[in-house]
């Protein structure tokens, strides 16, 4: 993640624009669901998308509780910042995908869906540790703790909800390997690019303006 | 690391919070009175004739937020009176603390289902074993886990606030395998997150 | 016994203090004056090794070679001056516990009230307790956090006599933070004023 800011920005437009392109004008309709399957494009990439968020977060948790590295503290925060905001997209479009194709606004059939529930609170909470601990290096520790705990939570409730339910989501990816055609693999692969870029982009806009507040704040300080 | 002097540490760190329970009678009595007011709730919010399935998905709910009362208060002794700094300064292992403190949440908890679970069974459709062995894996899961946060939530502005809104979404997964009745689990649960546990909290309570 | 160099404290972008240079040798008294919310309590909490400084090298003893009081006199309040005592006498695995402890008890004026609750003291005793808890051990390095301010007149004295007592062994290292520099000013071998 050391691409420049504006090429980085310049990417993730390109790749966006081009798989918004395929979504609608190149990926074939499907034949179960029609025109609305398209959402599986933008629904399954953010997803995933949150999925590495809360992964690079608390990879940075892990480096902040072994180097005590400050900004490492900051990164997994902004991380998972954006994975919240990935996450809440990933309700929202599963939301409409499920409207679509099932008639209901939600469906506690839908693991993937109630999965991300599960992390949604679990990860707004976070946000609550950290605004009512006095900065420092206790609250990044905690914060550290809280974000590793995330991450081993993802398959521990995704195993539940598994066991919770019998399993009726449509199955995109199997031992086998994608259950795509060349062509939907092919669209659903630049759409997951595109939307990687958009959270590397926001990744460093957000870090960029905290720093730079940061430092706003320890020049104030110097000169008080 | 671990030896007998560790095991001394816990010991007399988990006497120690049973002594105080034993003194201030406030954390266990609440426990008791809350779930047998929230089974007497349930009784009534549950339609007549219900299954013994729906009264046992809210006996777990009973159990998970009746401990939550009883991990509230855990830390309470430590953060008003300023303990954490005795006893991290202590030379005693950070993770005893942790181990101190879980074994006296879990005897509590232990404690107040002795009476919870025979009132399930007088109040709704009785009891088999395999819910007795879930709730006593779900309560080493809870009392790991809980005993962990509660101490980040003591360290915050809301801290009664605080610890529900980090420990539910934690306690999800116990609530399935509970009462789905899937012992294995239950197990696994409480050793990933037992272990997970045990190490994270030297970071939770120490800066240095 | 400590090293200091360029210590530095913030939390979050709030500066406590910057630029500590420090080197108090075994058996040294550091005395930290200044008014409040100065850094003293930061500060101390540093020394002691419960906070981590921002910036800057630190060098300290052992953690069981640390006896630190804070404003809190840091016993349970629920327990008895003995149970407080044992408690700590257990953790730091301390020889012949019990004729320790009873001494300290003894010394401090609360062998009488010893199997009584700390809540029902006065907040003199309750001082004292924490004072015969730091000593328990044995520290050689003391960090005190105005000790005087809650200490009745007999603990006061008390802990004169503390600061001037022989021991056998390596000498006690202080750091003390108070409002009363007169009382410990002859006793100071190195002084850090906040302003």
């Amino acid at each position: 993640m050391h691409l420049s800011l504006p090429a980085l920005a310049l990417a993730c437009t390109g790749l966006i624009g081009l798989a918004l392109g395929l979504i609608f004008f190149y990926a074939p309709t499907d034949g179960d669901q029609g025109f609305s399957q398209r959402i599986f494009y933008f629904h399954v990439p953010i997803a995933l998308t949150s999925y590495v968020c809360f992964g690079w977060g608390a990879w940075k948790a892990l480096r902040y509780l072994r180097k005590r590295d400050e900004r490492a503290d900051l990164e997994s925060y902004v991380a998972i910042h954006q994975g919240v905001m990935f996450g809440a997209l990933t309700l929202v479009t599963g939301s409409i995908w499920a409207k679509a194709s099932w008639g209901v606004w939600w469906s506690w059939s839908e693991n993937q869906l109630v999965l991300f529930l599960v992390l949604f609170l679990f990860y707004c909470a976070y946000f609550m540790l950290r605004f009512s601990v006095e900065p420092g290096p206790a609250r990044a520790n905690m914060c550290a703790v809280y974000a590793l705990f995330g991450v081993v939570l993802i398959p521990v409730s995704f195993l539940a909800i598994r066991l919770s339910q019998k399993f009726i989501h449509p199955v995109v990816f199997n031992a086998h390997g994608p259950q795509m055609t060349g062509s939907q693999f092919f669209v659903f692969c630049v759409s997951l690019a595109g939307v990687l870029a958009l959270f590397a982009t926001l990744y460093q806009v957000e870090l960029a303006g905290k720093r730079l507040d940061a430092h706003v704040r320890e020049l104030r300080e110097l000169l008080t | 690391m671990i030896g007998g002097g560790y095991a001394a540490d816990v010991g007399a760190l988990a006497r120690k919070d049973l002594l105080l329970e034993l003194r201030a009678k406030e954390t266990l009595p609440s426990m008791l009175l809350f779930v047998i007011a929230a089974l007497t709730i349930f009784h009534f919010a549950l339609p007549h004739g219900t299954s013994h399935a729906a009264a046992l998905g809210l006996l777990w709910a009973a159990l998970i937020f009746t401990a939550l009362l009883g991990l509230t208060r855990a830390f309470v002794a430590e953060r008003e009176q300023g303990m954490f700094d005795a006893l991290v300064l202590a030379p005693c292992d950070r993770s005893a603390i942790w181990l101190g403190k879980a074994l006296a949440v879990l005897a509590f908890l232990v404690a107040a289902e002795v009476v919870a679970l025979p009132a399930f069974a007088a109040f709704f459709s009785g009891l088999d074993g395999r819910t007795v062995a879930a709730v006593a894996l779900a309560d080493v899961g809870i009392a790991t886990v809980g005993t962990l946060f509660g101490a980040m939530a003591v360290a915050g502005r809301a801290r009664e606030l605080l610890l529900p809104l980090l420990f539910l979404p934690m306690a999800i997964p116990i609530v399935v395998g509970g009462v789905g009745g899937y012992l294995w689990f239950l197990a696994l649960y409480d050793a990933i997150f037992a272990v997970l546990s045990w190490a994270a909290f030297e970071y939770v309570v120490s800066e240095t | 016994m400590i090293r200091a160099r360029g210590l530095a404290k913030r939390y979050g972008d709030r500066r406590v203090f910057a630029g500590i240079d420090l080197d108090l040798a075994a058996g040294g008294f550091l005395l930290v004056t200044g008014p409040n919310g100065s850094g003293k309590t930061t500060l101390l909490r540093v020394l002691a090794g419960l906070a981590a400084q921002t910036a800057g090298e630190l060098r300290l003893p052992e953690r069981r070679l640390v006896g630190y009081l804070g404003h809190e006199p840091l016993v349970y309040r629920e327990l008895s001056p003995l149970e407080n005592l044992t408690l700590f006498g257990r953790l730091y695995r301390i020889p012949e516990r019990a004729e320790r402890v009873g001494m300290l008890l003894e010394r401090f004026g609360l062998w009488d009230v010893r199997h009584e609750r700390v809540s029902t003291f006065s907040r003199g005793m309750q001082q004292r307790l924490g004072l015969s808890r730091v000593l328990l051990h044995e520290p050689s390095l003391l960090v005190l956090d105005e000790p005087y301010n809650a200490l009745d007149r007999q603990g006061a004295e008390l802990l004169d006599g503390v600061f001037e007592e022989h021991v056998f062994g390596e000498p006690r290292t202080w750091v003390v933070a108070t409002h009363e520099p007169q009382r410990v000013e002859r006793l100071a071998t190195e002084r850090l004023a906040f302003a």
